[in-house]
C-alpha cells in the first residue's frame, strides 16, 4: 500500500541524506521524494511516498522520529490529503498538430510553457493519477522528454502540520 | 557571552572537563593533534590503546560501568574508519559513547586529500547522531548536545568530527548548562493508564514472567526489578545483555533465554501466561524461545517506541524510562504469591546434566568457570568475548553483586579485553576478569600493551580450543564438515603474555584450576590464564 509521509526537519546540511539513508538501510521503498523549505526558513519539509504494509509504515514513522533532526512526522490518510505533482512534457508537434495539442492542454488544464517549430512543452500540476493519464494522452504524439517532481501533499481542511 | 576566548581545541578539552570526564581512550594522528596538545595539561587521563577500535570498546566498557558516556578519540581517515566496528557495537547495545575524530582542513573536504574519510557519512547507520563542526562558535553547544543525546532516552554513540583548521580557530568558551533540542524529546514517564493495565495484568496472571534485558542497566533499575520480582513473586529470565541485572542467587532468577539459553528460562517463556519484556529488544537469538506464544499476553516496557512491536506482537506497550515506570508500577501492584509456578520452574532448574569427563590434557570450561565462581569477589566485573566462550560464561558464571559485560547485539569478537580496560578504569576497586577464546584473543591481544603501560589490573582467561569453536560447531551441524576454523599456528599465549611482562599460567587439568585462579586473583597485577579446552566441546554444555 502507498503511504504519503510528511516530515518536518531541521534545515541543516546532511539531513536529507540521513532520511534517505534510513529508508535504504531498513529496506523501505521510496516511490517519490520532494523537499522544500517551509514558512520558517530553519525548517524543511520532506514529502515521501512509500510503499509498505501497516507494520512497515509504523516502523518507518517510529524510526524517522528517532532521527534527531526530525521535528515532526505524519502520515495522513489518502482521502484527507491534497496531493500535487508537477510535470513538464516536451512532445513532438508539427504545426498541423498544434491545435490538437492545445485542446488537450485546455481539457486537462495544462499550461503551454514553450513552443518551437516541431515541439511543444506542456506543464501540468495535478495529482498522480491525473498526471499519468496526461502522459498517456500525449504519448501518441511522441514524447521527447518528461520531467516529474515528487509528490507534495497538504492536509485538507484547517488542520496543518507545523512545529 | 563571556569573554573567554580560546582555540576550539582547548574549548573541546574544557567541555570534556565541564562534563566531568576523567579518562579518554584514543589514538592520535596529525588531524587531531591540536586537540591532543591541549589534553596534556588538562588533568584528563588519556589511555593510549593499540588500535582505534579498542578505544571505542574501552569507552563502551567505561560507559557501562559509570552510566556516563565514555569518550574515545581518533584521527581522520584510517583512524576514524578503524572506529566503525566499535561504533556499530555500541549502537547495537545502546551504549552511550562520544566519539571525537579529527578531520582534514575544512577547505579541503571533498577533494580526497591525504587521510580524508567521510566519517559522518560512513558512521551514519550506526550513530544516534553525528556532527561535523565547521563553525567554531558552535563547539561548546555541540559537545553539550552530544553528551545529552548519547546519555538520554535510548543511549547510543554520538560522533563529533572536527576539521584540523577549525580546531585551531578561536571561539568563546561558554559551556551551556542545559540543552534544548526541539526535535528530540525522549519520553520518560510511562502512560499512567498503561501502567495501571500492567498492574491489572499482573494481578490476573497465574504464570507471570519477566524477561529483563540490558535496558534495566541503562535506566539503573536493578533495585526496582528486584522489588517487583519479590513483591509479586514473578520469576525472571534474562537476555544476554540483561545478565546480572538480577542477583543470580535470587530464587526468582532462572537464567538466560533463547537459542543459547538454559532449559529453565526457555521452559518459563513457553509456559507463562503473561510475559513482561523489560528493556529487552527481543533480538532474533532471544526470540527462538518464543515460538507459539500466540495466546500469551505480552507487555513491553521500553524507552524506545520503535522497539515495541518490532520483533514481537505486543498486547500492552509502555513507553518510557524503566526505572520511572517500575516505581509507578510498584505503587500500584499488590503483593502476591505464585508458589506453584515458581515450584514448576525450580524443578526444571534443578535438573542437572552430568558433566562428562574432559579428555586428558583438557579442561571442561563449565567446571573451570564454577571454580572461578567460588573465588571471585562478590562484585566482580566479568567481561566475555564472543563464541563458545561467551555461551559457556553466560550460562555458568554466577554473579550476585557483580556485573556481566558482553557485546550482545553485534557479537563483536575482540570486545572483551578493551571493554575490560574501560571497566577497570571506571571501577578500579573491583575485580575485572576477561573470558575469551583463542580466536578472539588474537583480535585484541595488542591491548596487553595498554594494560601494562597504564598499569591496569585485568585478569584474562583464554579458552584455547585451537579453533573458532562456535563457527566450527555451526559448520558441523549444517554441513557435517569444516573449513577455515582451525587455528593451528596460533602462539602459546602464556609466552605472549610474558613477552608483554604479564604473568601467565597454563591450565591443562581441572585439578590445577583452583591454584591457578587463586594465583591470578591474588597477584595484584595483570595476569593471563591459558585454559586448554577440547576442540569438540560445544557451546551448550
Ligand atoms: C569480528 C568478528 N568476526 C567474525 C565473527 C564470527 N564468529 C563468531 S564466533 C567465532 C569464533 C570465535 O572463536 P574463539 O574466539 O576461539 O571462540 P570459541 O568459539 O572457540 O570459544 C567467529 C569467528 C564474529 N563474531 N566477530
Ligand atoms: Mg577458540
Amino acid at each position: 500500500m502507498k503511504h504519503t509521509i510528511s516530515i518536518l526537519v531541521e534545515n541543516h546540511a546532511g539531513v536529507l541524506a540521513r532520511v534517505a539513508g534510513l529508508f535504504a538501510r531498513r529496506a523501505y521503498n521510496i516511490d517519490s521524494l520532494a523537499v522544500g523549505v517551509t514558512a520558517d526558513e530553519n525548517v524543511s519539509r520532506i514529502t515521501i511516498v512509500a510503499d509498505g504494509d501497516d507494520y512497515t509504515l509504523e516502523q518507518i514513522l517510529k524510526q524517522l522520529n528517532k532521527l534527531i533532526d526530525v521535528i515532526k512526522v505524519r502520515a495522513v490518510n489518502e482521502n484527507e490529503l491534497l496531493t500535487r505533482e508537477l510535470v513538464l512534457v516536451k512532445v513532438n508537434c508539427t504545426p498541423a498538430q498544434r491545435s490538437e495539442l492545445i485542446s488537450i492542454a485546455k481539457i486537462t488544464e495544462a499550461k503551454i510553457s514553450d513552443i518551437s517549430v516541431n515541439s511543444i512543452t506542456l506543464e501540468l500540476s495535478d495529482y498522480s493519477a491525473k498526471i499519468k493519464n496526461f502522459e498517456e494522452l500525449l504519448r501518441p504524439y511522441g514524447i521527447k522528454e518528461i520531467v516529474r517532481t515528487g509528490t507534495i501533499a497538504i492536509q485538507r481542511g484547517s488542520a496543518s502540520l507545523t512545529i | 557571552m563571556s569573554e573567554n576566548k580560546m582555540t576550539v581545541a582547548k574549548a573541546m578539552v574544557e567541555c570534556l572537563k565541564a562534563e566531568g570526564v576523567k579518562h579518554v581512550f584514543g589514538y592520535p594522528g596529525a588531524a587531531i593533534c591540536p586537540f591532543y596538545d591541549e589534553l596534556i595539561s588538562s588533568g584528563i587521563e588519556h589511555i593510549l590503546v593499540r588500535h582505534e577500535v579498542n578505544g571505542g570498546h574501552a569507552a563502551s566498557g567505561y560507559a557501562r560501568m559509570t552510566g556516563k558516556a565514555g569518550v574515545c578519540i581518533a584521527t581522520s581517515g584510517p583512524g576514524a574508519l578503524n572506529l566503525i566496528t566499535a561504533i556499530g557495537t555500541a549502537y547495537m547495545d545502546s551504549i552511550p559513547i562520544v566519539v571525537i575524530t579529527g578531520q582534514v582542513n575544512s577547505d579541503q573536504i571533498g577533494r580526497d586529500v591525504f587521510q580524508e574519510a567521510d566519517i559522518t557519512g560512513a558512521s551514519e547507520p550506526f550513530v544516534k547522531h553525528s556532527y561535523m563542526v565547521k563553525d567554531p562558535s558552535v563547539i561548546c553547544d555541540v559537545i553539550k548536545k552530544a553528551f545529552y543525546i548519547a546519555e538520554s532516552g535510548r543511549p547510543g554513540p554520538v560522533l563529533i568530527d572536527v576539521p584540523m583548521d577549525v580546531q585551531l580557530m578561536e571561539c568563546d568558551f561558554d559551556y551551556p548548562e542545559k540543552v534544548e533540542i526541539r526535535s528530540y524529546k525522549p519520553t520518560t514517564e510511562g502512560n499512567k493508564l498503561q501502567i495501571k493495565r500492567v498492574a491489572d495484568s499482573i494481578l490476573k496472571a497465574e504464570k507471570p514472567l519477566i524477561c529483563a534485558g540490558g535496558g534495566v542497566f541503562l535506566s539503573d533499575a536493578k533495585a526496582e526489578l528486584k522489588e517487583l520480582a519479590h513483591r509479586c513473586d514473578i520469576p525472571v529470565v534474562n537476555t544476554m545483555m540483561g545478565l546480572s541485572n538480577l542477583d543470580m542467587s535470587d530464587e526468582h532468577f532462572f537464567g538466560m533465554l533463547g537459542m543459547y539459553g538454559v532449559k529453565a528460562a526457555n521452559h518459563a517463556v513457553r509456559n507463562c501466561d503473561l510475559l513482561i519484556l523489560l528493556g529487552a529488544r527481543m533480538g532474533d537469538r532471544a526470540i527462538v524461545a518464543m515460538d507459539g506464544l500466540e495466546n500469551v499476553e505480552i507487555i513491553h516496557i521500553d524507552v524506545d517506541p520503535a522497539e515495541i512491536g518490532k520483533n514481537v506482537n505486543v498486547t500492552t506497550p509502555v513507553v518510557g524510562d524503566i526505572k520511572v515506570i517500575l516505581k509507578r508500577l510498584l505503587e500500584t501492584v499488590k503483593d502476591e504469591k505464585h508458589t506453584e509456578w515458581m515450584n514448576e520452574l525450580k524443578a526444571v532448574k534443578c535438573e542437572t546434566k552430568p558433566v562428562p569427563a574432559a579428555k586428558p590434557g583438557t579442561v571442561n570450561p563449565k567446571l573451570f568457570i564454577c571454580e572461578l565462581n567460588r573465588q571471585l569477589e562478590k562484585d566482580a566485573v566479568v567481561v566475555s568475548d564472543v563464541g563458545s566462550n561467551q555461551i559457556w560464561t553466560a550460562n555458568n558464571i554466577y554473579l550476585t553483586e557483580g556485573r556481566f559485560l558482553t557485546a550482545g547485539g553485534m557479537g563483536t569478537m575482540g570486545y572483551s579485553l578493551p571493554a575490560a580496560i574501560g571497566a577497570k578504569k571506571a571501577c578500579p576497586d573491583r575485580q575485572v576478569v576477561v573470558l575469551c577464546g583463542d580466536g578472539s584473543l588474537q583480535m585484541q591481544f595488542m591491548e596487553l600493551a595498554t594494560v601494562m603501560q597504564h598499569d591496569i589490573d585485568i585478569k584474562v582467561i583464554v579458552f584455547v580450543n585451537t579453533s573458532l569453536g562456535m563457527v566450527r560447531e555451526f559448520q558441523d551441524k549444517l554441513y557435517s564438515r569444516e573449513i577455515a576454523v582451525d587455528l593451528t599456528g596460533s602462539p602459546d599465549f602464556d609466552k605472549i603474555a610474558q613477552a608483554y611482562g604479564i604473568k601467565a599460567e597454563t591450565v591443562t587439568d581441572i585439578s590445577q584450576a583452583e591454584s591457578a585462579i587463586h594465583n591470578m586473583l591474588s597477584s595484584g597485577k595483570p595476569y593471563l590464564l591459558q585454559v586448554i579446552v577440547d576442540k569438540e566441546e560445544n557451546s551448550i554444555i
